[in-house]
């Protein structure tokens, strides 16, 4: 087909038109899951992708972020495939989650659907969610204990779920088979089935409307027009190589930490991203893959230039290295389940380097770590009953804020299942939902709170509790002369009294009887600027509300006066 | 004209004015009228507007639509609430659903209504199933109660976890602490909303004390003037759900009031076109920042469960749903760094406002660019408080900021400002039409307040609707709402029922309770009504979704019964759910998670034939000099006319303009306008 000039009105409308379709799938989604972590938490994306290449053309605006960059590499993974098995037609819509061919773990399923007009393929529709559990040695997925992906889960690489229209009771069986919760899995596939149907039918309509060369010529300007925005930001700031680390507690099997190290350099309107200098790729499950390396960069820059669209063409002007093999470069089978926790990482060591870049678009760094948390047992009229969330914590400091108190990640818009859902739908009692003063990183702008969740199990089996997490040894840190801010604490309540993990936040298979409780706290984010600039007034204030003790605020922020409020 | 009895008037006090809509019930006449609001005090304005249709004292009821609510929300000057919680819980407002504001950016931060030393715990404890595992101390209730008064506490809000299962905890600690408390403004979630999910009941409820005080004594303020008036009739205040209630009801949950100024305007809307034959409409109010569209499907509006005010601002009670858009009039155009044109969301608002204005705002903005093209005439700026608007400011404006960065010459550039925040409040149409599975070709428009229907003929053709129907008074049409607005009073209860093998009779006298308990509000507000009617609806989902679906069950309450069974929930279940996903989940357990109660009071039926055009109207009449109005690209001579003098069966070709005092209405080259039969303008196709 070929392209048409399209007036730059036209392109103003479509760009609302198009975002609309993916925001439409969005919702539908979110409306007919079934597993409260896409339904509630949000963990899912749609979007439109270039036919040949997979590059994102068009991304809803609420999808969860880190998606956002890896969905390319899904579409592509599906194009390569038709590239060397043949037999694509229209009606056919693929399933996988294979982490190395397309990014993130195994819980993401993604469903690709080929758009063709006129006998030939137009485009492609994608949708990704977050499946509750999909086999493996610990429910929901998140096995910090894991060498290898078999022991995450299944593994499923893209397969036709849909042939030319005809379901495929097959591939439903064998995804039945291999799952804990089945029947959540069959209502998240039917939702996302509906998404696509939904996204079809719309952008079906739109290209009827407008023809398929105004919309073709309109994907390439989207794309012409996000990196000369993208250039226009590299360019503003100053040329020269910005180097920044961070590290992780541990992979959960070996106690030894492991770098995230980045030299970015900024020249004319082109930056590089060189992680040539990270550790090498570990045994336990928090490697990641090539594409979730540059689709957590692209989650960085986004939230540091706010006003360059998400499509491919911002990451034109970007050149990426990262050594094959290396915990950035994962290969299969290394397990990759804890992918976050690296992302987190990384998006943290880009925050880092761009700060000494530009101080004035700087974010000290974010709680980073989702705390996979799961609670499971079995219920008096012996069902099984599995309970995974993720948590909460503080963002970091920044110029003109103090950070958000209790925030999500920046790789993710999840809001977080209510107490009283989830105590209606497990045995389960919170005792504590609460800020966790003391928290935040220092600084003239401090970093917001992290929180503190308890929980008590009131099944009379009592239940397994696992969690992967984060920042047990090494805090978030702060910028521009702001301080780190708490570390992440895990424990849970034994017969001879609370108990922590070797490990930190990684620990599989503790007992819990009926009664017993865990307790997690959360970090809060880094500070922004020098502590002792921070105005009296804030002080003081943080000290009435309890977000700061009186030895905090003397021993970091240089007050000299007495407590006398309700500090904690 | 001195009002008999019998007499009764709608108040809509906006930011800038306050309309009023005088309505004769015995002898079916009407009037209107605008005055200044006095913000800040209210009330000044409001008697004023009462004043010119005579003696208060004659008014036998007044209903009014107030955004008294709406600004202490916006601009946070609620009153100091102090919260009781349950002992681990007092973050919940401010922990949110741990969202931040906005997908991309992490800077900003959140501060709650209630400051976090406001926020007090006491022990007690109701698990998910309704089982009191620790009875409340009502000493410790006490206790904080002196706590949060010492701190300055003026109103009190006490929620206590899974209180939507049992609320016993509660009502315990709210006695305890109405004993203590020096003013009536205290309240437990139960009371406010019943419902499962604890940050949002806590918002509500929190909300709902934080605008007691302030929309109490401003209740409080008009009922003292108009006694003083000598005013012994009836008082109403518009809900948020477009339904009236009755002063005393709108003290105790003022946090219904937060969306009644629009609700009223919407209300209007859907029964002056339900009237002249257009029963499924999208009405549209466009102001200075924002574009406001509803949905009225078969002459009803659509209600939300829930709204955001701002972030981490959550109201759950029902509400007009209303979908908000950044473009309104003072929307501000602009060519971004990759060349792509832009209008709003910043906003010149009404103050500075566009640069045509000269109150020292030289960026163009939507209205500068209709001044520039001619839509707007220049010689006769709509509210009448400036003589002429500066066309060439504005002219120079668009060149400057949309012409030169897009190579385009300064008619274009203006047009160009047009289609962009026209496809932006298509957008917004398709948004609450296409989207919710309705077809736009079904639907009209309709356009009010002030500048709607400028844009009416762009929404017919980009949306493919059917057509617009500009009402005759839009300037007024919130104020008409309050008149004709239904009495109603909505219920929630999280019941959390599984339907298979359900015990309907159980669930039939919990109906039947919760009607009683809405009727006798609605009976208590003394409004006239033909007839009473009770509406029930479930939010349902499969066994495992946690996001329901609403189910309008097709029984009401007759004889103290509603005769609901097993079956019929579950074949409305079905409908529901096939209508929204298309896809059924046979063999899934299927659960009833909320009851939604609404008892409605029908208002007499208003005849808007009243508002019709008179006798003497007459095209020649109506007829202004014609003049130059820019469309598709070339100027066009267009017919000028004087709106409210165009006669009933009036056929005006388009390319048009039409003025009346408060609104203009654009008939594009390619449209035509006729005048129906109650004196709206009905813009379609030619």
């Amino acid at each position: 087909m070929s392209s048409v000039p399209v007036d730059p009105v036209t392109l103003a409308v479509l760009k609302g038109r198009l975002e609309q379709i993916a925001d439409e799938m969005d919702a539908t989604l979110y409306r007919s899951a079934f597993n409260p972590i896409i339904a509630e938490a949000r963990d899912a994306c749609h979007g439109l992708y270039h036919a040949t290449t997979g590059d994102t053309l068009v991304q809803g605006t609420k999808g969860l972020p880190v998606f956002v960059g890896a969905m390319a590499f899904a579409v592509k993974a599906v194009i390569d495939k038709v590239a060397r098995d043949g037999g694509l037609e229209p009606g056919d819509t693929f399933i996988f989650n294979d982490p190395y061919d397309g990014g993130t773990h195994l819980n993401d399923f993604r469903l690709v659907r080929p758009i063709f007009r006129d006998g030939a393929l137009f485009c492609w529709l994608a949708s990704v969610g977050h499946w509750l559990d999909i086999g493996g040695n610990v429910p929901g997925g998140y096995n910090p204990k894991a060498t290898e992906s078999f022991q995450e889960g299944v593994r499923i690489p893209p397969v036709k779920l849909v042939e030319a229209g005809r379901m495929r009771g097959d591939v439903v069986d064998i995804l039945a088979a291999n799952s804990r919760v089945p029947m959540s899995n069959w209502g998240d596939l039917n939702g996302q089935l509906n998404a696509l149907d939904l996204g079809e039918r719309r952008l079906r309509e739109l290209l009827d409307a407008y023809g398929d060369g105004v919309i073709a010529s309109a994907f390439e300007a989207f794309s012409e027009r996000a990196e000369a925005l993208m250039r226009a930001a590299i360019r503003a700031l100053p040329d020269g190589t910005y180097a920044f680390e961070d590290v992780l507690d541990n992979d959960g099997i070996v106690d030894e930490p492991l770098t995230i190290a980045l030299d970015l350099t900024v020249d004319g309107d082109t930056m590089s991203l060189d992680f040539s200098r990270s550790s090498g790729a570990c045994q336990g499950p928090i490697n990641i893959s090539y594409a979730t390396t540059v689709a957590a960069c692209y989650v960085a820059l986004k939230h540091l230039f706010t006003e360059v669209p998400a499509n491919a063409g911002c990451l034109r002007p970007i050149r990426f290295t990262v050594t094959d093999g290396s915990i950035l470069g994962a290969r299969a089978p290394k397990p990759v389940a804890g992918y976050t926790e690296t992302i987190l990482r990384l998006i943290g060591v880009v925050f880092g380097a761009l700060a000494q870049a530009d101080p004035t678009r700087a974010t000290a760094a974010p709680f980073g770590t989702i705390n996979a948390l799961s609670l499971a047992g079995h219920r008096a009229d012996g069902s099984r009953w599995v309970m995974f969330s993720f948590f909460g914590g503080g963002l970091g400091g920044n110029p003109e804020s103090d950070g958000l108190n209790h925030a999500n990640n920046p790789i993710s818009t999840a809001t977080i299942p209510p107490a009283e859902i989830l105590e209606a739908s497990y045995p389960v009692m919170f005792t504590q939902w609460a800020l966790r003063p003391d928290s935040a990183g220092p600084g003239a702008h401090r970093g917001g709170l992290g929180a503190t969740y308890e929980i008590e199990v009131l099944s009379p089996g009592g239940a397994e509790v696992s969690l992967l997490g984060e920042r047990g040894k090494v805090a978030p840190f702060g910028v521009a002369g702001g301080g780190p801010a708490a570390l992440n604490r895990f424990a849970w309540q034994t017969a001879e009294g609370w108990e922590t993990a070797p490990m930190v936040s990684k620990i599989t298979n503790v007992r819990l009887q009926a009664g017993q409780r865990v307790r997690l706290d959360t970090p809060g984010g880094g500070g922004f600027g020098n502590p002792l600039a921070r105005s009296r007034g804030d002080i003081e204030r943080d000290l009435r509300l309890g977000y700061v003790s009186g030895e905090a605020a003397r021993t970091l922020y240089g007050w000299a006066g007495v407590t006398t409020g309700a500090a904690a | 004209m001195s009002p008999a009895p019998g007499a009764i008037v709608g108040v809509d006090v906006g930011g800038t004015f306050t309309d009023l809509f005088f309505y004769d019930e015995a002898q079916g006449r009407f009037r209107t009228a605008k005055v200044p609001s006095n913000r800040g005090d209210e009330a000044v304005g409001f008697l004023e507007g009462l004043k010119a249709f005579g003696a208060v004292a004659d008014l036998s009821s007044i209903v009014h639509g107030t955004t008294v609510g709406t600004n202490a929300l916006l601009e946070r000057k609620g009153a100091r609430v102090g919260l009781i919680t349950t002992r681990g819980f007092r973050d919940v407002l401010e922990m949110r659903r741990r969202d931040r504001r906005h997908t991309w950016g992490l800077w900003g931060d959140f501060v709650p209504i209630i400051d976090r030393d406001l926020r007090l715990e006491v022990d007690e404890r109701v698990l998910a199933d309704g089982t009191v595992r620790q009875a409340v101390d009502e000493g410790q209730v006490r206790e904080a109660c002196r706590t949060l008064l010492g701190l300055g506490a003026k109103a009190l809000a006490i929620v206590f976890v899974n209180s939507y299962a049992n609320p016993e905890n509660e009502m315990r600690a709210l006695a305890a602490a109405a004993a203590a408390w020096p003013n009536g403004d205290v309240a437990c979630s139960a009371q406010i909303l019943p419902e499962i999910r604890e940050f949002e009941r806590t918002s509500t409820t929190a909300l709902n004390a934080y605008l007691q005080p302030v929309v109490g004594s401003y209740l409080e303020k008009l009922d003292g003037a108009l006694q003083t008036e000598g005013f012994t009739g009836r008082f109403h205040i518009v809900q948020s759900n477009g339904g009236v209630m009755s002063t005393q009801t709108a003290r105790r949950l003022p946090v219904r009031t937060a969306l009644s100024g629009p609700a009223a305007g919407v209300i209007a809307a859907a029964a002056i076109a339900s009237a002249a034959g257009f029963p499924d409409v999208i009405t549209g109010d466009l102001g200075g920042t924002s574009f406001d569209v509803s949905l009225v499907v078969g002459g009803g509006t659509s209600l939300a469960a829930q709204t955001t005010i701002d972030f981490g601002m959550v109201v759950r009670t029902p509400m007009i749903e209303i979908t908000t858009i950044g473009a309104g009039g003072g929307s501000i155009a602009h060519v971004d760094a990759g060349g792509l044109l832009g209008v709003g969301p910043e906003s010149a608002g009404s103050r500075p406002g566009p640069v045509a204005y000269g109150g020292g705002n030289t960026r163009p903005t939507l209205t500068d660019a209709n001044i520039v093209l001619g839509r707007i005439n220049a010689e006769r700026p709509i509210g009448g408080k400036l003589a002429r608007l500066d066309v060439e400011a504005a002219t120079r404006a668009i060149e400057e900021h949309v012409a030169g960065p897009l190579g385009l010459d300064v008619m274009s550039a203006a047009e160009a400002i047009v289609r962009v925040a026209n496809a932006k409040m298509a957008g917004a149409i398709r948004l609450v039409s296409i989207e919710r599975g309705h077809d736009p070709a079904r639907f009209a428009a309709v356009p009010f307040g002030g500048g709607g229907a400028l844009h009416v003929g762009a929404l017919i053709k980009e949306v493919g609707l059917k057509a617009a129907l500009v009402p005759r008074y839009p300037g007024v049409t919130s104020a008409l709402g309050c008149v004709i607005a239904d009495v109603r009073h909505d219920g929630v209860q999280t019941v959390n029922l599984a339907l298979d093998g359900l015990d309907a009779a159980a669930l039939d006298a919990r109906m039947i309770a919760e009607a009683d308990a809405a009727r006798a509000v609605v009976e208590a507000a003394r409004l006239s009504v033909e007839r009473i009617d009770v509406v029930f609806e479930l939010d349902m989902h499969y066994v495992g979704q946690t996001h329901t679906v609403s189910v309008p069950l097709p029984v009401t309450a007759e004889g103290g019964t509603t005769g609901v069974d097993e079956a019929v929930i579950r074949a409305a279940f079905e409908q529901a759910y096939q209508a929204s996903f298309s896809r059924l989940l046979p063999g899934l357990g299927i659960r009833i998670v909320n009851l939604r109660t609404a008892v409605i009071g029908r208002r007499p039926h208003f005849d808007l034939a009243a508002l019709a055009p008179g006798p003497d109207a007459s095209l020649e009449r109506a007829r202004l000099p014609s003049r130059r109005v820019w469309f598709d690209g070339a100027w066009h001579e267009a017919a000028v006319y004087a709106r409210l003098d165009l006669p009933v069966g009036a056929v005006i070709r388009g390319p048009a303009v039409l003025e009346q005092p408060d609104a203009t209405t654009v008939v594009d080259p390619d449209l035509t306008a006729r005048v129906d039969a109650l004196g709206n303008v009905i813009v379609e196709r030619a």
